[in-house]
């Protein structure tokens, strides 16, 4: 049992609230960082993040690039003997460092979601080219990836247009902010 | 056998950039006696995105879509991914009696705590696949297929209950008379949407997942779902990749659908050469049709 400073914030807690998972559970066996695809990506294992958590290191947590880097593919927390969901814990990280307005660890990870959200705000469903355009445009990346574009469009795999949905009052009830 | 019928949610990546899976699924699913028929005006289940920044919204996105389901009908889901946001937001619907009056007040109907959420490969467990082939073993005979499921079989701690289809892709495959190359990545993720925000992450797993099935013996890969397809196609960096097929498409073509012209050239890379290696791309007439609708692709134009 890991006992704080009085007065030292108390980040494990924090997320619990949020999330339910109690994080005295994690013994550090490692699974989840040996099964994790995108270490590589990394700076924090995702054992070593859950370790940030355990301690209150609420900076380094919701700085982290580990955070942002997780896709959320559930094969550590299907390994996890403890059964703790750690893609959950991300999510829940994720969301305080925005509430928060940290630095964030993967801007362009960031960007990404927020566009892939704009066009499910505006048309229901997403809109890859639109998404990939505009993410582009943002990043200042004019060139990388052209030719895989072409070649999508040539092979209709990007349409040109955006497949929408009829009840948009419904899409206002979902994106309240 | 009498029709069953089923609510059918594409999900966004069939339906933008999957469209050989959605009319090798709709083509698979004809022929074996099951009607999908398609949400009405379903929206997107929030993907990766919505549940990384804001919990609400990952949310209410399934939701809408759950109260559009008609009432008795299953839903059948194609993307894996849509698949577990359905069944969390479900889940946690059926575990909290306040959220169930929130539901029912933002979309205005009964919440139903029995209606069934089901992948594609739960129809294996439905139906009979010798029912519907004369000679099982012959029709994918020779080809040596490698089998990738990505992340789809890894589920997060509250769904460890749901059924474990791993194994599922195998068994049909080698019946139908493929045959089954074990290269040890089946289950390595293929990095989703890093693909875009971080493409030398995604190149490098994707080029090992693809490699080690080549170097274990496979000609092809074969995959359930239209992200995984994609990242596959268009991430790797070998100088020679090998094709990738969805699952659905290689089970309608065993079972002897004859649009296959349709599928096949929306591939990046492309399967045809090996099909005919392998003799398994039929042509409805002769040798000089297929030729030609090669040649003049007609069928992507449309």
């Amino acid at each position: 049992m890991i006992e704080l400073k009085k007065g030292h914030g108390d980040l494990a807690r924090d997320i619990q609230k949020l999330t339910g998972i109690n994080f005295n559970g994690c013994l550090h066996c490692r699974t989840c960082s040996n099964a994790c695809p995108f270490v590589d990506g990394m700076d924090y294992l995702p054992n070593v993040l859950l370790r940030l958590v355990q301690m209150g290191m609420e900076k380094q947590a919701l700085e982290s690039s580990t955070i942002w880097v997780c896709v959320g593919c559930n094969t550590c927390c299907s390994f996890c003997p403890m059964a703790i969901d750690i893609p959950m814990v991300m999510d829940a990280l994720r969301e305080k460092a925005l509430a928060q307005g940290v630095k964030i660890g993967e801007p362009d990870i960031l960007n990404f979601h927020n566009e892939v959200l704009k066009t499910v705000k505006k048309y229901g469903r997403t809109h890859k080219l639109e998404i990939m355009m505009r993410y582009k445009l943002k990043k200042h990346d004019f060139l990388s990836d052209v030719g895989v574009g072409l070649k999508m469009l040539k092979k209709r795999k990007l349409d040109l247009t955006p497949s929408k949905i009829k009840d948009k009052k419904a899409l206002g009830k979902i994106f309240k902010k | 056998m009498a029709k069953t019928t089923y609510s059918f949610f594409p999900g966004c990546s069939l339906k933008a950039s999957g469209h050989e899976n959605t009319l090798s699924l709709l083509k698979f699913c004809e022929m074996v006696d099951i009607e999908l028929q398609e949400l009405d005006d379903w929206n997107c289940c929030g993907s990766s995105s919505a549940h990384s920044v804001d919990h609400e919204v990952a949310r209410d996105l399934p939701w809408r879509n759950i109260s559009l389901v008609p009432e008795g009908q299953p839903l059948l889901i194609a993307c894996p991914s849509c698949m577990i946001r359905f069944k969390q937001s479900h889940l946690k619907l059926k575990n909290d009696l306040d959220l169930q009056k929130k539901y029912e007040k933002d979309w205005g109907r009964p919440f139903d705590p029995d209606l069934e959420i089901i992948h594609f490969f739960e129809l294996f467990k439905r139906i009979r696949l010798r029912d519907y082939i004369e000679e099982p073993t012959k029709q994918l005979k020779g080809i040596k297929v490698a089998p990738y499921y990505g992340c789809m079989l890894s589920m997060p701690p509250d769904l460890r209950h749901e059924p474990s289809y791993y194994g599922l892709m195998e068994d049909a495959l080698s019946r139908l008379g493929a045959q089954i190359v074990s290269y040890g990545y089946e289950t390595q993720c293929c990095g989703t949407y890093l693909s875009v925000a971080k493409p030398e992450l995604s190149q490098k797993v994707v080029t090992q997942i693809i490699s080690r099935a080549r170097d274990a013996g496979a000609e092809c890969m074969v995959t359930a779902c239209a992200m995984c397809h994609l990242n596959l196609e268009i991430r790797c960096s070998m100088k020679k990749p090998i094709p990738t097929f969805h699952f659905s498409e290689m089970l309608s073509m065993a079972l002897g659908a004859e649009k296959q012209k349709k599928w096949f050239p929306k591939h990046i890379v492309n399967p045809i050469p090996l099909l005919k290696e392998r003799k398994l791309f039929k042509s409805r007439s002769n040798g000089l049709g297929e030729l030609k609708s090669i040649f003049t692709r007609k069928d992507v134009k449309k």
